[in-house]
């Protein structure tokens, strides 16, 4: 669940103001397009979400954490319960698609015996089975990106956060990789996902938030991405 | 912290090391070239140190025993009172008659024809502890009575008091300045192997792992190559200096000076060589992971 009230965030290093007076709740179970041009403050909401930068003003509240007064040495309860997924998907190149997830859960303390029960049913649950073995570079994007899936859904997040997870992907792999989503979505997970693919969103019936300017433009419930922004 | 999260940080530790062979091998050179640098200059500062300690020691002084004094054994009862004076380690009375078979050995006899012992005093020759009070012991064993003069070399003393302090300051500032170097040296280096785990500490901290978590395999990685790179470096010292020592027995020199035998400075110096090193690394490997750490 995230509140956002009133929120702005300028950067102090160069004066600019990424956000301002955002309002929005995303709740439990949803699933959410996040839409608007490149530098309309997309990045920067998804980094208040997940304690990478702090609120210049306002409130926000992220899977009950005040991420306002929250302490950095909590950052990591935080995080928890988020899974974080990028267009250029982050794996560790040196480790195998097995490892990449499994390293997720060790790194927030997990048992060996929950970690081998775990990693195989999540590998099979994004279409995985029988690629624990390889590594990152001997995969396609689309892989990859599952394998980044598989890691953020791991740990058993309250949602999903995805930065532009089809930025790299052709339209089929993007529209394969948006129905997991949706399969995950209906497990129960948030999902909050970043783009500008207009075809995508459009071609899915959910709810879009548009911002521009570091404003929320507008807050649609059945998917439709504005043509007039581009 | 569980047995098993201990063990697989342990473990990253060393997989780390693997890993990244190259850096980690010249973490351990950089170490260890350091520490036989600072290990040299401890050696050689002891050593002279321990040469002027042993100048000192035939640095002796001279009390002349009054001439009124003439019997031996009321002569050499005054050993008690110099005995007595503070900073005197050591008093070995020569008899007048002593001190004229030590003169004619050094001269000509002909020059002592017709001279008997009574033209020397009875004396003592004192050894003392620091010769850097020499004129102050010098005045007190003049002022026992039954002691006529008293010979004492006090400007050579003074330049012994002055070289060993010179070399004193000169070896800890050099040793400060080297600690300080290898310490920046290897914070760097492990910089540079966290510079290729950029990204892997940021999804560490993308999936939630605490600070604490992040930082022990690197404080591992450190603390292991440390100890590695002390223990050569005092390998290496050790054998530098026990060919040097034996070298310098075959030499002319040898027979004039001599090195302290490394036995006596060896676990003193395995101690600071192990400590050192694994400090050095510990230190180096929070440091270098401390600007990543901040997101």
């Amino acid at each position: 669940m995230v509140q956002m009230t009133d929120v702005t965030k300028i950067y102090d290093s160069s004066s600019t103001v990424a956000l301002d007076g955002i309002n929005l709740t995303i709740n439990e179970g949803e699933f959410v397009f996040l839409v608007g041009p490149s530098g309309s403050g997309k990045t920067t909401l998804m980094k208040l979400i997940t304690g990478e930068v702090r609120a210049t003003a306002g409130e926000i509240v992220v899977n009950d954490f005040d991420m306002v007064k929250i302490r950095r040495r909590k950052l990591p309860k935080v995080r928890r319960t988020l899974g974080v997924i990028f267009q250029d998907y982050r794996l560790i190149e040196n480790m195998t698609v097995y490892d990449n997830v499994a390293f997720a859960m060790r790194v927030v303390g997990a048992k060996g015996k929950s970690i081998a029960k775990r990693v195989p049913y999540v590998l099979e649950l994004v279409g995985l089975e029988g690629r624990e073995k390889r590594f990152p570079n001997e995969l396609s994007g689309g892989e990859q990106q599952r394998v980044a899936i598989a890691r953020a859904l791991v740990n058993n997040p309250r949602m999903i956060v995805a930065d532009e997870p089809t930025g790299n992907l052709d339209p089929v792999r993007s529209l394969e990789l948006m129905l997991l989503f949706e399969k995950i979505n209906e497990m129960g997970t948030t999902i909050l996902v970043v783009t500008h693919e207009k075809e995508l969103v459009n071609a899915f019936s959910k709810r879009v938030i548009t911002i521009d300017d570091g404003h929320v433009i507008s807050d649609d419930g059945d998917g439709y991405y504005s043509y007039e922004l581009e | 912290m569980s047995l098993s999260k201990s063990a697989y940080l342990i473990r990253e530790g060393f997989r780390s090391i693997r890993t990244h062979g190259f850096m980690s091998f010249a973490s351990v050179t950089i170490i260890t070239a350091c520490l036989i640098i600072m290990g040299s200059i401890t050696l050689l500062s002891l050593n002279i140190d321990a040469l002027i300690a042993d100048l000192e020691q035939q640095n002796e002084v001279v009390a002349f025993v009054d001439e009124s004094i003439v019997d031996e054994a009321s002569a050499e009862a005054l050993k008690t009172d110099i005995m007595n004076v503070p900073n005197v380690w050591g008093a070995d009375f020569v008899s007048r008659d002593a001190a004229m078979t030590s003169f004619m050995s050094k001269y000509d006899d002909r020059l002592m024809e017709g001279i008997d012992s009574t033209v020397f005093r009875h004396r003592f020759v004192i050894h003392l502890t620091d010769i850097s009070q020499m004129a102050d012991t010098k005045a007190e064993l003049e002022a026992i009575p039954g002691i006529a003069k008293v010979n004492a070399q006090i400007e050579y003393a003074d330049r012994f008091v002055r070289i060993r302090n010179i070399v004193s300051v000169v070896s800890l500032i050099l040793t400060v300045i080297l600690t300080f170097v290898s310490f920046f040296i290897m914070s760097n280096t492990i910089k540079l192997t966290t510079f290729g785990r950029r990204e892997e500490i940021a999804i560490m901290k993308m999936v939630g792992a605490t600070n604490s978590f992040i930082r022990t395999p690197f404080v591992i990685e450190g603390l292991i190559l440390g100890l590695l790179g002390g223990l050569l470096g005092f390998l290496a010292v050790w054998g530098i200096y026990t060919v040097l020592n034996s070298s310098l027995l075959d030499t002319l020199t040898g027979s004039f000076v001599s090195l302290i035998p490394f036995n006596r400075v060896m676990f003193p110096m395995l101690a600071a060589y192990v400590g050192v090193g694994v400090l050095i690394g510990v230190f180096g490997g929070v440091n270098a992971i401390r600007n990543y750490l901040k997101v």
